[in-house]
């Protein structure tokens, strides 16, 4: 708390927060105007899971929202409000250890919050800003939940669940049927949270619809370090497909194993694979990374300006992955709404990001267009790692590749 | 479910799981067969142990099964000065007073790792991690199979240890009459020490055995404590041979219990095991006393 330039006591400032919530009810007056009456420039919360089972995705995603916060400040800041002061949070990779520094943040006085990662600690955290009508921008979490209830100051850039399934179960048929129909069995690898969990329903109730017959659907926990059981699971079934639903640490792990006991599907699919698009997972393994296919958040790959930081990102040693440049999107859609509202007030700044139509990103989405928090213009796209590279193989539109399916022997 | 495809594999890889388990619960009933305390800080001192090899891979660069021959010391020397100038001093001959002491040391020292190296999970990635051997029926692991034979090395060293040396001689003594041991001019102070050093360098060698394959971060050492106490009450307190055989059954019961019941309620299949040894059998396998 050494950078919170106002001096009150805890008491006193629960008691003004108190205050001011009921002020805030009447209208009359909002209390993050008067904590950041103080304060020059715009104050804006990082907030992801740095430590703990989720941190290399934490830490990829901080790596993303400064490198656009050192950019729009190193090209003088946000017109007439000066430059952006991120203020750092770390979640911990837990729900609760996010919606402690959401509270650390708010009285912190940001003017806006960007993270979160994880589906879990975006439900919590979102909510706990909700409670200050504090804006709250969700880099990846894509959990439906998150923008279904209602909350005004939540919103999401990226697509969420219900897109992203639909078009990969679509995306699935398709390279499924172009190759002759060979995959007729799935099994579903999932992480059971929320994120996982979800997923695992949705492809439950939808894969059948599509003609795949489910075999088993198989759980576990984050963190788990030993997949045996679960591979010996699937070279017993034999299915032709396997799809994962995990985290960057197990999806590795996963594929490792399978690797290792030689279970050699036709296809792995995965939807939202923590590894699946990731440039650190194909150069680090290689073998076990090899046709694997993914429907995931990814950069336009004709767009200059994400090449020119997929570049950037790579000189400082670091891999260009999706964590990267969502949050490094996120805030650049909230320095565009900042600019619009011309003023850091929560509630101009809310206003703001949902009317907005925020574009020269260098995502592969339509026309920015927010309903109930949810960005309609965003989508996923198909990736398969080949010749030790993640293209593009759907939407035809973004291509890089034709889809390499079964999987060679 | 029931073939055999999945079965064996899966009781084998049990079997790589529970060498580990011994070692870690060879120290923890070396400790009780000779102090008579529970360690309660056996799980610290596995994180940090881990931490060790960890470092010793990234600071200095040595292979986790080469740094087994200086953190194995190190360790000793640890367990040593731990029991003879914290533990044995401040429990001032009570043994209720070690318990609690080991239980305060537990504490500082994962708070330490804490502070020092912070929550995050680390691994290393030594090129055999992902290895198998084919034994035609299931592709087991390679750094499983080394840590599989490093056990049976580790508990024929310390059979040699108790049976053909002076110190051996003396822990056994102590362990069975503390004051007609004393009586005889044994220092029980110094035997405490060093079977508590001996305690701490078998997990120092748990932590070699297992960094291969597995992660570090300041709380680990405590899912396997609570798996080796499960052992040590299974095995019969202070049973050495119970220790090693214990653990075997346990990391079977883990296997399938992960395999029947899921990932996520793997572990339940142990403490099962804990609660009916307890109600049935409470001296264990190889107990004398209850």
């Amino acid at each position: 708390m050494s950078n919170n330039t106002i001096s009150v006591s805890r008491r006193r400032f629960l008691a003004g927060t108190g205050l001011s919530a009921a002020a805030v009810a009447t209208g009359t007056l909002s209390i993050p105007g008067v904590l950041r009456a103080q304060a020059s420039d715009v104050k804006l919360g990082v907030l992801h899971p740095v430590t703990g089972a989720l941190s290399y995705s934490g830490q990829q995603g901080r790596l993303g929202a400064t490198l656009a916060i050192e950019e729009i400040n190193a090209a003088g800041g946000i017109k007439g409000l000066g430059k952006i002061e991120p203020v750092l949070g770390d979640a911990q990779s837990t729900p609760d250890g996010g919606v402690a520094e959401v509270e650390k943040m708010n009285s912190a006085g940001v003017a806006c919050i960007v993270g979160g990662y994880a589906s879990n600690i975006c439900l919590a955290t979102t909510q706990a800003a909700a409670r200050y009508e504090l804006p709250y921008v969700v880099d990846v979490g894509v959990a439906d939940g998150i923008v279904t209830r209602g909350l005004k100051n939540t919103f999401r850039f990226g697509p969420g669940f219900g897109v992203i399934s639909k078009t990969a179960l679509t995306n699935l048929a398709a390279i499924n049927d172009q190759a002759g129909k060979p995959a007729k069995t799935v099994m579903i690898v999932h992480e059971d949270s929320l994120f996982g969990s979800g997923l695992a329903k949705l492809l439950n109730a939808q894969l059948p619809q599509h003609g795949f017959q489910i075999l088993e659907t198989i759980p576990h926990p984050t963190p788990t370090r030993d997949f045996n059981n679960v591979v010996l699971k699937i070279k017993a079934q034999n299915p032709d497909l396997v799809i994962p639903a995990n985290y960057y640490n197990e999806y590795v792990l996963l594929a490792r194993t399978m690797q290792q006991q030689h279970v050699r599907p036709k296809g792995i699919y995965s939807v939202l694979g923590g590894a699946a698009s990731s440039f650190k997972f194909v150069k680090e393994f290689p073998e076990a990374a090899k046709y694997i296919m993914d429907c995931n958040h990814w950069f336009d790959p004709r767009n200059d300006k994400a090449l020119a930081l997929k570049k950037k990102v790579e000189s400082k040693n670091q891999f260009f992955t999706y964590e990267v440049y969502m949050n490094y999107s996120c805030v650049y859609l909230i320095a565009d709404a900042l600019q619009r509202a011309a003023s850091a007030d929560r509630a101009k700044l809310t206003a703001a990001l949902a009317n907005s139509t925020f574009s020269g990103h260098v995502m592969p989405y339509g026309p920015t267009k927010f309903v109930n928090g949810q960005n309609e213009g965003a989508a996923p796209v198909n990736t398969q790692v080949l010749d030790n590279d993640i293209k593009v193989i759907l939407p035809t539109t973004f291509a890089n590749a034709k889809p390499v399916f079964p999987m060679p022997a | 479910m029931l073939s055999p495809v999945i079965l064996v594999p899966a009781i084998l890889n049990g079997l790589l799981t529970g060498a580990i388990y011994a070692l870690v619960a060879l120290g923890l009933t070396l400790i009780y067969g000779v102090l008579h305390i529970i360690n309660f800080a056996h799980g610290a001192l596995l994180s940090a142990a881990l931490f060790a090899a960890f470092f010793a891979y990234r600071v200095l660069g040595l292979d986790p099964y080469v740094a087994v021959f200086l953190n194995a010391p190190l360790f000793f020397a640890l367990g040593y000065a731990l029991q003879r100038f914290i533990i044995g001093p401040a429990s001032r001959g009570d043994d209720r007073n070690m318990l609690l002491v080991t239980l305060g040391i537990a504490v500082v020292i994962e708070n330490a790792l804490l502070y020092a190296f912070h929550a995050d999970t680390r691994t290393i990635n030594v090129g055999y991690a992902f290895e198998t051997i084919n034994f035609g029926i299931a592709f087991l692991a390679v750094p499983r199979v080394v840590g599989f034979i490093a056990v049976f090395l580790v508990a024929f060293a310390l059979w040699l240890i108790m049976t053909f040396t002076d110190t051996g001689r003396a822990i056994r003594a102590v362990a069975r009459e503390k004051l007609g041991a004393q009586l005889a001019g044994i220092d029980v102070a110094h035997i405490y020490a060093i079977t508590f050093g001996i305690g701490t360098a078998c997990v120092a060698v748990a932590a070699c055995l297992l960094i291969p394959t597995y992660y570090v971060n300041p709380h680990v050492g405590n899912a396997f404590v609570l798996v080796a106490f499960t052992i040590v009450v299974l095995g019969g307190m202070g049973s050495v041979p119970g220790a090693v055989i214990g653990a075997f059954l346990i990391g079977i019961v883990e296997s399938l219990s992960g395999l029947f019941l899921g990932e996520s309620l793997g572990q339940i299949g142990i403490f099962v095991i804990f609660i009916v040894v307890l109600l049935v059998r409470p001296s264990g396998l190889f107990g004398e006393r209850a």
